[in-house]
């Protein structure tokens, strides 16, 4: 047996007994330059708690400082738009709805104003139907901006903002389930029309929301914009002005809060957003602060708008009148759930044939739209929704393409962080509020 | 758009026209062997009207002719460019030839009197069967400064390449990428044109119509349902 520099042994009673001490760290630190730049490269996701889902960053780090990030993106891929080749169209509503499961209602709509579209009966759909169309994009909006605002506060340090944000979108989620029978993924936006008309519970719901949530917003600027950490980790964070946005393609609050106030709802107006007064709100600090600033003036901006679609809403027909397009019946609770109207069961099956034959071919056939190619696009919480919708005659789409926001958006990290902290690639990417369902499809 | 009443179903659109077709046929057939629409009910129209798309005539309407005469101007060598122009639904398609595109989108984006600043979006569609050159790429571009949209289409047989167009709108990147990895469609001149959706080692470009959509078959209660692009399709 050998004794050692670093194992000294000394001879006792019970034996020979060796003290092993610490290996050669002093000399081996002693050989390293502190001052050299070595590079390493982290990994940050897909399953991080600061990635707003499974966004994967491959980070280049010089210290705390990124010299270079990769955004991987694909984890969630689901292959919505090659699922929707192999249903009928109105079955695509399902499966637009969970691209970006922050956005539903938006998502719904802007499918649906691509197939109406398609269908030549875009000026057919009632008042009533394009009133509660922008009612609930509207509380969409003010949801998902709950949502960012609640999940960026987390990622900077603002737990309680976390619980109060997501605590708030619930009511709004409330009243959507009010409305369509589910809080999420609704499904009830059709092409033609709605899946169901709105109940006057829910009308009441959105009308104690209205007071509410102005009180709760003074609440969280309260909290947010005069503490001194929100505003360390907010501004002069991920700058990205106009000429960077226009160039990535980024639109939405990120491309409003560098000063350009684009807003499809003001500049190519749909579902009659001219005619509600409301402001595009935006910042100059093209930071994160700036969006922050973006998003709670837009909140306010479409809790106006929600004021007046709710004076507006007048009784009417909530399907288009072609009942080649219009679904067949008329939904109705039942003691197993949401399905046909009892009134309607007894017409088809004890009435008239015609009106069976009629249900069943657009049920399990669904309608025909004539050939050709749309693109649609509305203002989503994140930015320009577009969809790209090719029909070749049949009863299915032959191609949806989404132009998604987050897809577009997330391309602004590496401008936005390359050369910053690594702190602040947390409050950059947030500030984007990417959703991966809807970037990766 | 011109509607022409089909003749023959087994003849692609494109064929006869020698143009990139618009729209392949669907499937007439396959509806427990009847032959023609199969349809008796009226409900989806006795005759099934075959749709070709031509060149719009002059005038286009709307804001068309005044991209048109300005891009015309902006860009002499436009008409080798410009396969045709078509005006459908309210909205302007040019088909620019492949190896054009790049330049065209130059002039879009650049001339005082187009400014088209933003690159929308860019994808894909895969017309096989119905034409020679299947996969049609369609840049939506969006005027800023007048309000304005114009969708610029490319069609490109299998295994042809087309030029990047993220020297001038770097919001492209990744939208091609994402068509690289759907459809296979090379772009020349891509800095990183890597898949994107799909794992790297994937084979095959899923958004092509001939890649199946695969699935399992589902037992629910006793009955087996198959994967969804094996079920029957009423046509």
């Amino acid at each position: 047996m050998t004794t050692s520099e670093y194992a000294s042994a000394r001879e006792t009673t019970e034996g020979r007994v060796f003290t092993v001490t610490g290996g050669d760290w002093d000399s081996l630190t002693a050989s390293v330059d502190p001052l050299s730049n070595e590079k390493i490269v982290v990994n940050m996701g897909p399953q991080h708690p600061s990635t707003h889902g499974v966004l994967r960053l491959v980070l280049e780090l010089e210290g705390e400082t990124v010299t270079d990030v990769r955004p991987v993106i694909g984890y969630l891929h689901t292959g919505i738009e090659k699922n929707l080749e192999y249903r009928n169209w109105t079955q695509g509503v399902t499966f637009v709805t969970r691209m970006d499961y922050l956005a539903n209602m938006s998502n719904e709509t802007a499918y649906c104003l691509a197939v109406e579209k398609l269908l030549g009966i875009t000026d057919q759909i009632t008042e009533r139907v394009t009133t509660i169309r922008v009612l609930f994009m509207e509380l969409q909006r003010i949801a998902s901006h709950l949502v960012w605002l609640a999940t960026t506060g987390m990622e900077l340090g603002a737990i309680s903002m976390m619980l109060y944000g997501f605590r708030e979108r619930e009511y709004i989620l409330d009243i959507f389930e009010e409305t369509s029978g589910l809080r999420m993924n609704n499904g009830y936006i059709r092409p033609g029309g709605l899946a169901q008309d709105i109940p006057d519970s829910a009308v009441r719901k959105i009308r104690d929301f209205l007071k509410y949530l102005p009180k709760k917003l003074k609440e969280y600027e309260a909290m947010l914009s005069g503490q001194i950490i929100w505003q360390q980790r907010t501004q002069g964070v991920a700058v990205l002005d106009v000429t960077g946005c226009l160039a990535l393609g980024i639109t939405g609050p990120v491309l409003r809060s560098a000063g350009l106030p684009w807003d499809l709802r003001k500049t190519m107006p749909y579902c009659g957003y001219e005619n509600y007064e409301f402001d595009v709100p935006t910042a100059t600090t093209a930071d994160v602060w700036g969006r922050y600033l973006v998003r709670m003036a837009e909140i306010r901006e479409s809790l106006k708008i929600v004021e007046q679609a709710l004076d507006r809403l007048r009784p009417g027909p909530i399907w288009i009148e072609d009942k080649k397009i219009a679904w067949p019946s008329q939904l109705a609770l039942g003691l197993d759930g949401l399905g046909n109207s009892l009134e309607h069961v007894a017409k088809i099956m004890g009435q008239s044939m015609e009106s069976l034959i009629h249900h069943f071919k657009l049920v399990t056939e669904g309608f025909r739209v004539p050939p050709g190619q749309v693109y649609v696009a509305i203002e989503h919480p994140r930015g320009e929704l577009g969809v790209h919708a090719v029909s070749d005659g049949g009863t299915h789409p032959y191609r949806v393409h989404y132009r998604e926001p987050s897809f577009v958006n997330l391309q602004a990290i590496p401008a936005m962080a390359e050369g910053a902290l690594l702190a602040d690639v947390i409050a950059g990417g947030a500030s984007l509020d990417p959703v991966m369902g809807g970037c990766d499809r | 758009m011109s509607i022409q009443p089909g003749t023959d179903s087994s003849v692609p659109v494109g064929a006869e026209l020698g143009a990139p077709a618009q729209t392949p046929p669907s499937p007439d057939k396959g509806m427990f062997g009847v032959k023609g629409t199969g349809d008796v009910s009226g409900f989806g129209r006795l005759a099934r009207p075959r749709p070709a798309v031509f060149d719009s005539p002059r005038p286009y309407g709307e804001y068309f002719d005044d991209v048109y005469d300005a891009l015309e101007e902006a860009y002499p060598a436009l008409s080798e460019a410009i396969e045709k122009v078509v005006v459908d639904r309210a909205e302007l398609t040019l088909h620019v030839r492949a190896e054009h595109i790049a330049e065209v989108c130059q002039v879009m984006r650049d001339d005082a009197s187009l400014r088209f600043e933003l690159c929308s979006s860019v994808d894909a569609v895969d017309y096989l069967g119905s034409d020679e050159r299947r996969f049609h790429v369609a840049y939506q571009l969006t005027s800023m400064t007048y309000r304005r949209r114009v969708r610029l289409e490319v069609a490109v047989a299998d295994g042809v390449t087309v030029p990047s167009v993220t020297q001038v709108y770097p919001t492209a990147d990744w939208q091609e990428r994402e068509i690289y990895d759907m459809f296979g469609v090379v772009f020349t001149g891509h800095p990183n044109l890597t898949r994107i959706l799909m794992p790297d080692d994937w084979e095959g470009h899923p958004q092509r119509k001939d890649y199946p959509l695969g699935g399992v078959p589902v037992e629910y209660k006793g009955a087996e349902i198959p994967p969804p692009d094996q079920r029957r399709v009423y046509q």
